[in-house]
């Protein structure tokens, strides 16, 4: 039967391998259970009854049919459901409707033509013989022919010296387009930009994002400021700064502070400034919990305790958030008595270089 | 290629007549004489294809590209990948006035302001959502059912890359926007980089065009998203295509079906109009879930500020598992040596990532050096009879789900109003007991059901008729089967551990005593195919 017909009852093609390749560990056994062949094919009820035929043949025109409906109507919705400016409603009306209209276009193409292909197409199973991956044996011998001709045309593997040659030109060319890469970033070295950051002696702490000043009278116990360096706004590159400056800004009581020797002075009456940049992969840590003290970064869930100077109490962090110096001016605004004493945000190699 | 089909008495190769028709043989024959287009047609038109439900999974990460390639255009028409600081004066009133980059004003333009722009943007989305949802679904499918055995090992490896960069241009695309969400993904990613030893901090700075955020992130990621991903993208398809055709396609086990042949429908005409018609219904799903169920609502989130973030944020899906890792690292893990960092909060992740992706794109050659087995394989098995297997890919699919659910862990811990410590510990620990439980389990469950299967095909099934025999016994009445249908429950490969010998020159190599050991791990709980003999003998020595 093999490559004449659909197949038939009864019948089992098997396979015939020119020579058997190694089966490992496969156990081979000639007490296999015999392939019963194909059973005999199971008419559907269009194969037999006109009627459920001519319904089928109905179904399907009318998922047809239904398509064009639905791509009309798509073209009719994007007129009749115009987007007003401003207004939201009538943005959600075009987008449902025109989407509405293109779905019904697509899913009645689809299911039409599925229905068609399921209930009215042939539907006897077809069989087709496979032949090994592998070519024939004379096609191979070919193809290995005609690499040694060409080696041997070309003397690739006998002249050694121009092939070598070929190789490392081959090998270098690409590689010498690799320095292109470095103005990608400007001329600066980044570890020394990393170790950086707006913040230094007399910088006013001021308002995220408005940039307006924080007096100290202002903050009050359990209070907490988001701050940024009160000439942010005017710099160069306010979102780079921003993304190294950003300080969160708490008053505790002066007593719960467990205060490391040499920060003694750091703080200004139980107002102390940390960085505000994980110190994992730079996330906002800007969840802080008024009870406990702790802030919670929300991208990895590290923990840093505020009473014992932003050390790590859980998450994948390892460094406590590093702490902003700060005081008081003549005025009574929060400044800045130096930039941050450590580099802010996340590790990286030569971090402590 | 020998296909064939004869059922139809109507394909006879006489030319049809009428005006219509001879339109068509005019543009057929003008076709032909300038390309030869019936060597292709005769070669492809009437190949057949099996029929499973589980072979149209790969259909649908296809068509759902098609459906990403043809909203993504629409989209670049109108985006503008440019992080330029502009004031926002579109319709969308909350953030009139607002300062923001021209690639996060421009997507609001496309929500607001463009008829079907939302509806491309959503479809674009969901899309790409289910693209790399069916690769995953395809690639757990070809792996349970052992579909990447020998000849298509390295059609297995051209899917894998595929999953790669479907996620690739999934984060890129994640990414353009400029929004609050998708800086803070950018964020990580820096973060992440910066963590890798000795070159980290100079790739993020030449990626970034400067330090975090700088001004060319957006214009580079929407190169690579446009441009050269989707470019390997087809060229990976092309390649998993061609593939497909030289090897033919897999078939389950049925009676008729053998090694040597290829059961189901032509392309032309059943499989052309059911796949066809398949695209159209993937699309027009995923055109009904973006017409009715936002996604990625920028406007809700803001422009990217690096100060601010909301808590219970999430990447897409697929990323999950990557953002889940960097979350299960326990406090502590970095350390200094001669002065340079040792992220090991970042490079263990990274390396976890690593090793689960590489292990998942070489196991079709550990499994091929453990069977030894060198010949082709174009039967389907079941899962359960290759029990080894399948529970190595439970422990793999357990160990992703861990991953992949820690990325939720704050939402978990509010949700269920756990603490956020007990969730993660909990998560841990799964992480690695997971795997373990999943692989025991799944085997157990496997040669089970084996054994099931070989009780119904030497006993048949029960009836749930109960007799009661002269002697006063009861018994109840098993059903014999058919051999079509017994046929499923018996044939598949069977393998035993291996017999560790010394080779021709009296050496037992080390090669030959690992592929021992791992043999016997793969191979040592074995049920083996019910054989003839035992038919027979079940068929005679039954009450």
């Amino acid at each position: 039967m093999a490559g004449t017909d659909g197949a038939a009852p009864g019948t089992a093609v098997e396979r015939h391998e020119s020579a058997p390749l190694p089966s490992g560990v496969a156990v081979i056994s000639d007490d296999r259970v015999e392939n019963p062949g194909f059973p005999p094919y199971r008419p559907r009820v269009s194969d037999t009854d006109p009627v459920k035929e001519r319904q089928n043949e109905r179904r399907v025109f009318w998922l047809f049919l239904a398509s064009m409906i639905g791509s009309v109507f798509a073209v009719v919705a994007y007129i009749v459901f115009p987007i007003h400016e401003g207004d939201l409603g009538s943005v959600r009306l075009n987008n449902l409707f025109l989407g509405l209209g293109f779905a019904l276009g697509l899913l009645g193409i689809g299911f039409g033509a599925v229905h068609w292909s399921k209930s009215l197409m042939d539907g006897h199973d077809m069989v087709e013989l496979r032949h090994d991956t592998r070519g024939k044996p004379e096609t191979i011998a070919r193809a290995s022919e005609i690499f040694t001709l060409g080696n041997k045309e070309s003397g690739f593997t006998r002249r050694k010296l121009i092939r070598n040659g070929l190789l490392g030109a081959l090998v270098l060319a690409p590689l010498s387009a690799v320095v292109i890469f470095r103005d990608f970033a400007p001329a600066d070295d980044p570890a020394t930009l990393l170790k950086h950051t707006m913040w230094e002696k007399g910088t006013r702490l001021a308002r995220d994002p408005n940039g307006v000043p924080i007096k100290a009278s202002d903050v009050t116990i359990g209070s907490v400021f988001h701050v940024i360096p009160e000439n942010l706004n005017d710099s160069e590159h306010p979102l780079e700064e921003k993304a190294k400056a950003a300080v969160l800004l708490m008053r505790l009581n002066p007593e719960d502070l467990h205060i490391s020797e040499g920060r003694e002075d750091w703080s200004f009456r139980g107002i102390v400034a940390y960085s505000k940049i994980c110190t994992h992969v730079g996330c906002p840590v800007a969840l802080y919990e008024q009870q406990t003290h702790h802030l919670l970064c929300p991208c990895h869930q590290s923990q840093f305790d505020i009473t014992r100077e932003a050390a790590v109490i859980f998450g994948p962090a390892k460094r406590p958030l590093p702490q902003l110096p700060i005081t008081v001016d003549e005025e009574g605004y929060l400044v800045a008595q130096s930039d941050f004493h450590e580099p802010v945000g996340p590790s990286f190699w030569e971090r402590s270089l | 290629m020998t296909a064939t089909a004869t059922t139809p008495a109507t394909t006879e190769t006489k030319a049809p007549t009428g005006p219509g028709m001879r339109f068509v043989n005019w543009g057929a024959n003008y076709i032909e004489d300038r390309t030869s287009m019936s060597g292709l047609v005769k070669e492809l038109g009437r190949k057949i294809f099996p029929d499973h439900w589980s072979f149209m999974l790969g259909e649908v990460a296809l068509y759902s590209f098609v459906v990403i390639l043809l909203s993504g255009t629409f989209l670049t028409f109108f985006f503008q990948a440019s992080m330029a600081p502009v004031v926002y004066e579109g319709s969308y009133p909350t953030l009139k006035g607002v300062e923001m980059s021209a690639a996060m004003a421009s997507t609001l333009d496309i929500s607001f302001d463009v008829r079907g722009g939302l509806l491309m943007r959503q479809v674009h989305h969901w899309a790409a959502l289910l693209f790399v949802a069916s690769i995953g679904l395809h690639m757990l499918r070809v792996f349970f059912t052992g579909a990447f055995r020998k000849p298509r090992e390295i059609n297995w490896v051209v899917g894998f890359l595929l999953f790669v960069l479907a996620m690739a241009e999934g984060f890129t695309g994640y990414s353009l926007p400029d929004d609050l969400l998708s800086g803070n993904g950018l964020r990580i990613i820096d973060g992440m980089v910066k963590g890798i030893p000795v070159i980290g901090t100079w790739i993020s700075y030449l990626l970034f065009g400067g330090e975090f955020p700088g001004e060319a992130i957006v214009g580079r990621l929407y190169m690579l998203h446009i441009m050269l991903l989707p470019a390997l993208v087809i060229a990976a398809i092309g390649v998993h295509m061609i593939l497909l055709i030289v090897n033919k396609h897999t078939q389950f086990a049925g009676p008729g079906r053998t090694e040597g042949n290829v059961v189901g429908n032509p392309i032309m005409p059943v499989f052309a109009a059911k796949a066809g018609g398949f695209f159209f219904i993937v699309f027009g799903v995923i055109m009904l879930i973006a017409a009715t169920v936002t996604i990625n609502p920028i406007w809700n989130y803001g422009p990217y500020d690096p100060s601010p973030v909301s808590a219970g944020t999430q990447p897409d899906w697929y990323i999950g598992f990557a953002d889940g890792t960097l979350r299960l690292i326990p406090p502590g893990w970095e350390f200094e040596l001669w002065g340079f960092t040792f992220s090991m909060n970042i490079i263990v992740p990274i390396i976890i990532l690593v090793v689960f992706l590489v292990l998942v794109a070489f196991y079709p050659f550990i499994e091929a050096f453990v069977t030894g087995d060198k010949r082709e394989h174009h039967m389907t098995e079941r899962p359960r009879n290759a029990p080894t297997r399948t529970a190595i890919g439970a422990a793999g699919v357990t160990f992703y789900a861990v991953m992949w659910a820690a990325a939720s862990s704050d939402l978990i811990a509010t949700h269920f109003r756990l603490s956020i410590e007990g969730v993660t510990h909990t998560l841990q620990a799964l992480l690695i007991l997971g795997p373990i439980i999943a692989y025991i389990v799944a085997k157990r469950i496997s040669i089970a059901l084996q054994k099931k299967d070989r009780e119904i095909a030497l006993h048949g099934y029960e009836s749930g008729r109960i007799v009661r025999l002269p002697g006063g016994e009861y018994i109840e009445v098993h059903e014999q089967l058919s051999d079509y249908e017994r046929w499923r429950l018996v044939s598949y490969d069977d393998y035993a551990p291996l017999m560790v010998r010394p080779n021709a020159n009296g050496k037992i190599t080390f090669g030959t005593k690992l592929r021992g050991v791992m043999s016997r791990w793969f191979f040592e709980d074995r049920i083996a195919p019910v054989t003839r003999t035992e038919i027979e003998a079940s068929k005679h020595g039954h009450h």
